[in-house]
């Protein structure tokens, strides 16, 4: 077994005891799974494709709404629910909640996933900052549509179903949302460690490094921006979904299509990593959660200057990440040399 | 042997700029082919023409009896018609040898391949075609860290990855020292021999060109101004004058 394969075991098995060795922090390690879950995602597109999009927000966004309306509208008139706050006046059983949850966990995954290849196919024919700023407008146009739309609360919001009565503790509660988002982000996780050793990464990185010259190779690159989008898009709903339960409050613009937070969290979490690797976003996410979390209790009232200050030292002093920064310093570790043993053909220039 | 590349009356023009007119010209397959003419001339703009990074005006352009002319660069591309670029292009940031596995050419683009791992053989045909251009002890180097000959080179070898029947090559010894220009053009008449290869060079170095390509052609104002073998061109009094001005 590889040192590779047994730090990932080892790491899985930290993550299922992290909850039982710090049972206050329980919500906290949860953002933090959901996050690394965003800038993993995020880095399909912005790392390893090299196409900077705002726009996955946009997914989340959807995943949400879409997870909540479903567990609520399976049982319950939405409209009804939305108007009169929810579950003051509808009450979930424990089966109804579970199967809810469910259906909607997968529709959050799916319907985002249709959507990204239906937006896809007409915007990832742009390139550059033009592919950036039209996606930033769809998180924007989405955070303002869901702000008027009456039938999942509009501005005010909506209450996504509380945990059933009956069912555990509010512990037990944590723990179900805790391992949710743990197995999505391991999921997520392995499931790009595959995917980026296949043909498909490799294609990915081509239209990073010049597209031009991929598609003068044959390679149909609209297909694998399509595709690497679709994928984005489906754990960023499902992620969205699960954190929409976790909150237990869905608002437009602070919460489900948070451009200006986690919209900007993704990015930054990826590149202070180190984009375009695999292990880049994880640490990336699990240094930036652990940074912002402590401005929030030591810097209260300044927390937003000193992101701001980590922030820019990031981009001036990290601008290829951490791993992009060990990568510059040890080439010969991530198998950059050159081969003095062989004597074959070689050229001077 | 028939032609492999057929022009016939192909025009383009940016606005006011008339880049390509009224071009007719056939390509032998198997033959080692030269496009010379001063600097503005239309002749990138030709190769730009044939593999179908831009439409063409009016005209056709027919490729192993296929007409092309109205077709997107990856299916171009597929049909085994590619092209090298005057700046050089590879894939910066992979080393050498996922340069040269990401251009060989695949069946499809379906899921299934697109999930595919990419199988073992193909890695050591990689390194065969590092090592025929000479870059095999580099081949863990990042693409971009090659200097700008060593980049060319790696451009032809991903070119003859992917198979072609045919390649055409902007300006393949533009800013390569002189010894290894030797070099170049010996393994282009290689490529040409050996893989059977159709070669259609743009060159503006005339002992290259002269010394390589078995026909020329040469354009002036975005017209074919005179065609012939290397002995023709260099005598022909209007070639002369188009790089050296008319009295």
């Amino acid at each position: 077994m590889s040192r590779h394969k047994i730090s990932i075991i080892g790491l899985v098995i930290i993550g299922i005891l992290l909850p039982f060795l710090f049972p206050a922090y329980k919500l906290q390690i949860s953002f933090l799974w959901i996050l690394i879950v965003l800038a993993l995602t995020w880095d399909i597109q912005g790392g390893q494709m090299g196409y900077n999009t705002f726009g996955n927000i946009l997914f989340f966004g959807i995943g949400m709404y879409l997870c909540a309306s479903i567990q609520v509208g399976m049982f319950f008139p939405l409209s009804e629910w939305t108007a009169s706050g929810g579950e003051k006046t509808f009450v979930h059983k424990p089966d109804e909640f579970f199967q809810g949850f469910f259906v909607g966990i997968l529709a959050a995954g799916l319907v985002p996933a249709m959507v990204a290849g239906l937006i896809g196919y007409g915007i990832l024919g742009l390139r550059g900052h033009y592919f950036a700023i039209c996606t930033l407008g769809l998180g924007i146009a989405a955070g303002e549509i869901a702000g008027g739309v009456e039938l999942i609360g509009a501005g005010q919001g909506m209450t996504v179903p509380p945990w059933p009565k009956g069912i555990g503790d509010t512990e037990f509660r944590s723990e179900f949302f805790y391992f949710g988002s743990f197995i999505l982000m391991v999921i997520t996780f392995l499931f790009l460690k595959w995917a980026y050793q296949t043909r498909f990464g490799l294609i990915l990185n081509a239209i990073r490094d010049n597209e031009d010259k991929a598609e003068a190779m044959g390679i149909y690159t609209m297909r694998y921006k399509i595709v690497g989008w679709v994928i984005s898009a489906f754990f960023v709903g499902i992620a969205g979904g699960l954190m929409g339960n976790m909150v237990g409050y869905i608002e437009p613009v602070e919460v489900a299509f948070a451009g200006a937070t986690l919209g900007v969290f993704m990015i930054l979490m990826t590149i202070l990593g180190g984009k375009g690797t695999l292990w880049g976003p994880v640490i990336g996410a699990t240094v930036f959660h652990i940074f912002k979390e402590g401005f929030w209790t030591f810097f209260l009232g300044w927390q937003y200057v000193a992101l701001g200050f980590l922030i820019v030292i990031i981009v001036v002093f990290f601008p290829e990440g951490i791993m992009g920064w060990f990568r510059e310093k040890f080439p010969e570790k991530f198998g950059e040399i050159v081969d003095e043993e062989d004597q074959k053909s070689s050229v001077e220039l | 042997m028939g032609a492999i590349l057929e022009l016939d009356q192909v025009y383009k023009s940016f606005g006011g700029v008339k880049a390509n007119q009224n071009i007719s010209m056939e390509v032998e397959k198997g033959a080692i082919v030269g496009l010379i003419g001063p600097n503005g001339s239309g002749k990138t703009t030709l190769f730009n023409s044939i593999v179908g990074t831009h439409p063409i005006d009016s005209g056709s352009i027919r490729f192993n009896g296929g007409e092309v002319s109205e077709l997107p660069v990856p299916v171009i591309a597929k049909l085994g018609l590619l092209r090298t670029f005057q700046q050089t292009r590879v894939y910066g940031k992979l080393n050498c040898v996922n340069n040269m596995l990401i251009s060989n050419k695949h069946k499809d683009d379906g899921l299934f391949t697109m999930f595919s791992r990419v199988p073992a053989e193909l890695t050591e045909k990689a390194e065969k075609l590092l090592e025929f251009v000479g870059l095999y002890r580099k081949r863990k180097l990042l693409a971009g860290d090659l200097s700008f000959g060593q980049q060319k080179l790696l451009e032809m070898a991903m070119a003859l990855m992917n198979e072609p029947k045919m390649l055409l090559l902007d300006e393949p010894t533009a800013g390569i020292n002189p010894t290894l220009i030797n070099g170049i053009i010996d393994r282009l008449i290689r490529v040409n021999d050996e893989f059977g290869i159709t070669l259609f060079v743009i060159e503006h170095n005339m002992r290259v060109v002269m010394g390589l390509a078995q026909r020329i052609f040469c354009l002036a104002h975005g017209e074919m101004l005179a065609e012939g073998s290397p002995k023709d061109i260099k005598d022909d009094q209007r070639v002369i004058d188009a790089y050296l001005g008319v009295q």
